[in-house]
Parts: C-alpha cells; structure tokens; sequence
C-alpha cells in the first residue's frame, strides 16, 4: 500500500507517524500495568534502563568517525574524573569539532 | 483503590526547575531540529508539513528516516516498520519508569508521555539510579525539548542555509556525549558492569546481523536478562 504526497496524503503519512511513535511512547508503560512488579522484574527493569544508553553509544562509536569516537571518550574521561556532566559533555563535543576540522 | 498505594505528586515548581535545567541540551537540540527542517525542505515538504510532523512525532531519528523514503508516494508499511523499529526504545523507557508512573493517576501518567524522549529520560533514569525520584523531568524537561524542537524546524525550515554542515561542529554527538554522561554518572556495581557488557555484545551483534534499527532494543533487553538473573544485593550471578 502506497500514499501519494498530495496535500492530504502528506496529512495521513505523518498522522500514521504520529500514531506509531505515539504507541512506542505509551505502549511499555500500558504492557507493565499488566505485570506484577517482582524484585526480579524491577531488577530487570533497573538493568534494562541502563543498558538503553549502552545499547545506543556502542554502535554510535563503532560506526562514527574519530571525531566521534574521541568525542565519547573525551566526555567518559571527564565525567568519571571531575563528576559534572556539562564541562564533559561540552568538551565531548568541541573536541568533535576540533577532530574534524585538523582531519 | 487500594489505600495504601503510594501516590506521586507532581510538584509544579520542580517542573519549572527540570524544565530549565535541560535549557542547555535544548539549544543544541534546536540546531538539530533546524537540520531536519532544512532536510524536509528539501525533501518536498512544505513548511507547514514540516512544522507539523516536527509537533506531532517528535521524534528526530525517525523523522530523518523517513524523509529517506520520501517520494511522489511512501509505502506505508516500510514507513511504520521503520518508525517503530527506531521508536521502539520508548517502549523500554517508559516500561522503566513503571515502578514511579504507577502512583501516578492515568491521565498525568499518559499525559507526561506525550513528551517522553531520550534526554530527559536519561535523567530521570538516572536520578532513579541514584535513589532520586523525578518525574517532573519528564514533562519540564520534555517541554522545553519539544520547544527546542519546534523552534529548531523552523528555523531551519525559513532559514535552513544558515546552519551548513552541523557535524563540522561536533553537534551530531551531543546527543551522544548527553547519554554516555548520563549512562556514566548512574550507579555503577559489578552486575551493572556486567549488564553493560552483555548490552554492548548484543548491540553490536543485532547491529551487524539482525534487520536495521533493532540493536537498541536487543542490546537493552540482553542487559535486561543478566538483572533478571542477577538480583540487587546477591554475590552469584
């Protein structure tokens, strides 16, 4: 099934993507009113909310230029060393560009 | 109802708090939203669409997906797949909230929802980790990412040329440095460090074998199962 992009069409594809995204948004939280919270589920979920950022960085990394992979490690290091999340991310990110602009 | 059920309240001023701690990331966020309005400038959409689906979805990473599969048509089911394949980190988002948005009542508990996103509940599952309960982050937070949002797609919407090149200013890997800071800062014991390792494995396993866009879900889930076997405070796995 296809919808041409007229005016109305436009309308309904980015309804659909609302839709969807709008199902993502409210769908986990719906599924757990289901579940009876165990230590054993909220243990789950406690290791499963970590490893969400793991699970996005790690590819990010693998796949990113040296800019970003210095960027990661650049706010790492900062973040285990002074504690401040801002100063690491700012420098995470200015080191980015600094990569790319002598590469 | 039962009474004694623990409720949350939302406190107002912590919203207002939230929503102005997470100004910094915002600004960032506003020069990736002006780097979607200027692609689906590009990609045929009209100012209005584009402002729409920015309001609407609200999400960046499948919005800038779907504009790859742009066209004079869209098949629709290529289309959800992959706005649910890139979306579908929410569900385990919102599910690790769970334990909080319960002692919510259900009209705020959805209603905070609406502007659940990778930043502000990196936050908030952070602060959790740290023994701190913060849902105002959500939606104070939320908001004013969402604004950032709109603004940003305006911006590059009427504007696009002014921001060119936004890698050539590191400004790709806020989101991710955002993260990792976040991801970082939370507690850390030797069962985290073993769910992380297990993520990672599977991330990059589902990365490199499995359908596009599903190594988030896997990765998380697979760090999910070492604490299903692995409870807080025993020594064995």
């Amino acid at each position: 099934m296809t919808i041409e992009t007229t005016a109305l069409g436009t309308l309904a594809l980015i309804a659909i993507m609302a839709v969807v995204t709008l199902a993502t948004r409210f769908g986990g939280v719906f599924l757990m009113s289901f579940v009876r919270i165990s230590p054993r589920i909220e243990s789950f979920i406690n290791a499963m909310a970590s490893s969400v950022l793991i699970a996005i960085i790690v590819p990010m990394a693998w796949e990113g230029d040296a800019g970003a992979r210095l960027a990661l490690l650049t706010t790492a290091v900062l973040v285990l060393l002074i504690r401040k999340p801002l100063p690491a991310i700012a420098l995470g990110i200015a080191t980015a560009a600094l990569v790319r602009y002598l590469g | 109802m039962n009474p004694f059920t623990p409720v949350y309240h939302l406190q107002p001023g912590k919203v207002r708090a939230e929503f102005f701690r997470l100004l910094p990331i915002s600004l960032f966020v506003v020069a990736f939203g002006a780097a979607f309005g200027l692609a689906a400038s590009q990609a045929g959409l009209s100012p209005l669409q584009s402002i729409l689906m920015s309001t609407t979805v609200f999400a960046g990473a499948s919005q800038f997906a779907a504009l790859d599969m742009w066209g004079t048509q869209v098949s629709v089911l290529p289309l959800v797949a992959v706005v649910f394949a890139i979306n579908s980190r929410h569900l385990l988002m919102g599910a690790s909230l769970y334990p909080m948005l319960r002692e919510l009542p259900v009209g705020q508990r959805y209603g905070i929802l609406l502007v659940l996103t990778d930043a502000n509940w990196a936050v908030a599952a952070q602060d959790y980790q740290n023994g701190r309960r913060n849902l105002e982050v959500i939606l104070g937070g939320g908001l004013v990412l969402w604004l950032a949002w709109l603004l940003g797609s305006l911006l590059g919407v009427y504007f696009g040329g002014l921001l060119q090149d936004p890698q050539a200013l590191g400004l790709d890997m806020v989101l991710g440095c955002f993260l990792l800071a976040m991801a970082l800062g939370g507690k850390k014991s030797p069962r985290v460090l073993v769910a992380w390792s297990v993520a990672a494995l599977a991330s990059m396993a589902a990365y490199w074998w499995l359908p596009p866009n599903t190594h988030v879900v896997i990765g998380a889930l697979a760090g999910g199962v070492v604490g299903y076997f692995w409870l807080e405070g025993s020594k064995q796995p």
